[in-house]
């Protein structure tokens, strides 16, 4: 049977205090881990190919800087047979690309007080270059969805849609980046209270 | 024909956080309700959920959907001891709130209200933001809501100590955590997708 990559993140040995906890919780163990497959592993790609799912994996887990989390989806692409050029400009893309949320805008209104400020990432040319166009749209909406996803609105959709993702590849590319920000908190909120039992 | 994006029928977008009934229009194109196979159908687990344009979308990647709905489902309906049900649904508010999901935070501050009885706080949560004052116990779990929800997570061993001070035992601070890390899933599909209207009771 294959590891359970939360638990492997977390570092949860079989029979530990964590171990029996989230035993109790055993359909969110084992459906977080079949999410995990369907978006990142799946046996039948679909529309967005393993190397653009393993590449949006390591480039949003990057983002969050959850040290384990990145270096499991960095091995990841790195193990799947991808150019080192590729790989390199991954990580070039996160470097560029590092900030802090959440941020973004409201509807004009009484919530505008809230409106915060920050950046709408581009793809740099020599790294879309790299990339490819395909990969370079993703990355950029992966940055808005991590980041700021309040500031979403229809052009960033049409942006996907200009590079050639079509509207069923959209919603699995939005289910992963929505799926590893999950993830990467249940880890880190994990390993933070495995260090208080 | 190539996929294109759908301009939401004229409506009036929400422009505060409510526990209105709201309605989410989507900004890609759901699957229609006759084109729905079984295959859909088991992905969407509630046969109900075919009337929503929201699940039809995510019914585009059955397999990814089906996984989400039965994680959602374990973290916050699993009635085995834990995090009451009222305080999980805080936690999903406030997480909503944090990342500015109106549509997200109008559903569970209404279930927060419900199983809580306590309007008035969830009320606060939502006039005021993540900083509202609800009492020491609330307060725990929305700091450590909005610090797992921050970017990069700022969630430490303090927020561990100050839900256990609170009176939250280990599976229900396992339930915290969860409930908060689900709704950065949520949150993020809810208002990339598509977009919020007021409805007629609204």
């Amino acid at each position: 049977m294959e590891a359970d990559v939360i638990d492997m993140l977390v570092g949860i040995e079989p029979g530990s205090a964590l171990d029996m906890i989230r035993h109790r919780r055993p359909q969110a163990r084992e459906q977080a881990q079949a999410s995990y497959r369907a978006l990142v592993a799946p046996e039948v790609v679909g529309g967005v190919s393993a190397t653009e799912r393993l590449a949006v994996a390591a480039f949003v887990t990057g983002l969050h800087g959850e040290a384990q989390t990145a270096a499991f989806y960095a091995t990841g692409l790195a193990s799947a047979g991808v150019s080192a050029e590729l790989r390199q400009a991954v990580d070039a893309a996160i470097s560029a690309a590092t900030g802090e949320g959440p941020y973004g805008a409201y509807p004009a209104g009484p919530l505008s007080r809230e409106d915060t400020a920050g950046p709408t990432h581009r793809v740099a040319p020599e790294l879309r270059r790299l990339l490819g166009d395909r990969l370079a749209a993703a990355f950029e909406h992966m940055h808005l969805l991590v980041f700021h996803p309040r500031d979403a609105a229809p052009p960033a959709l049409q942006a996907l849609l200009d590079a050639g993702w079509s509207t069923t590849d959209i919603v699995t590319l939005s289910q992963i980046v929505a799926f590893l920000s999950f993830q990467v908190r249940v880890v880190a909120g994990l390993r933070t209270l495995a260090g208080s039992l | 024909m190539p996929d294109t994006i759908i301009d939401p029928a004229p409506h009036i977008a929400p422009v505060v956080f409510t526990r209105s009934l709201l309605d989410w229009l989507p900004w890609l194109e759901p699957l229609a309700v006759e084109a729905l196979t079984e295959r859909h159908m088991a992905a969407l687990v509630d046969a109900a959920r075919a009337k929503s344009a929201y699940f039809r979308l995510l019914a585009r990647d059955p397999d990814a959907l089906q996984a989400r709905t039965l994680t959602d489902k374990d973290i916050f309906y699993n009635p085995d001891a834990g995090l009451p049900r009222a305080e999980r649904e805080l936690a999903a508010a406030a997480t909503s709130r944090f990342n500015g999901c109106i549509y997200c935070a109008s559903v569970h501050s209404r279930f927060a209200a419900t199983y809580s009885k306590r309007e008035a706080d969830v009320q606060r949560l939502l006039d005021e933001g993540v900083g509202a004052n609800l009492g020491e116990r609330w307060n725990a779990i929305v700091a450590a809501a909005t610090a797992l929800s921050a970017t990069p997570m700022t969630f430490g061993p303090q927020h561990v100590e100050r839900l256990r001070r609170a009176g939250l035992d280990d599976l229900a601070i396992a339930d915290a955590i969860q409930a908060s890390a689900f709704f950065n899933w949520a949150n993020r599909l809810m208002l990339s997708l598509g977009e919020p209207a007021a409805t007629a009771e609204a």
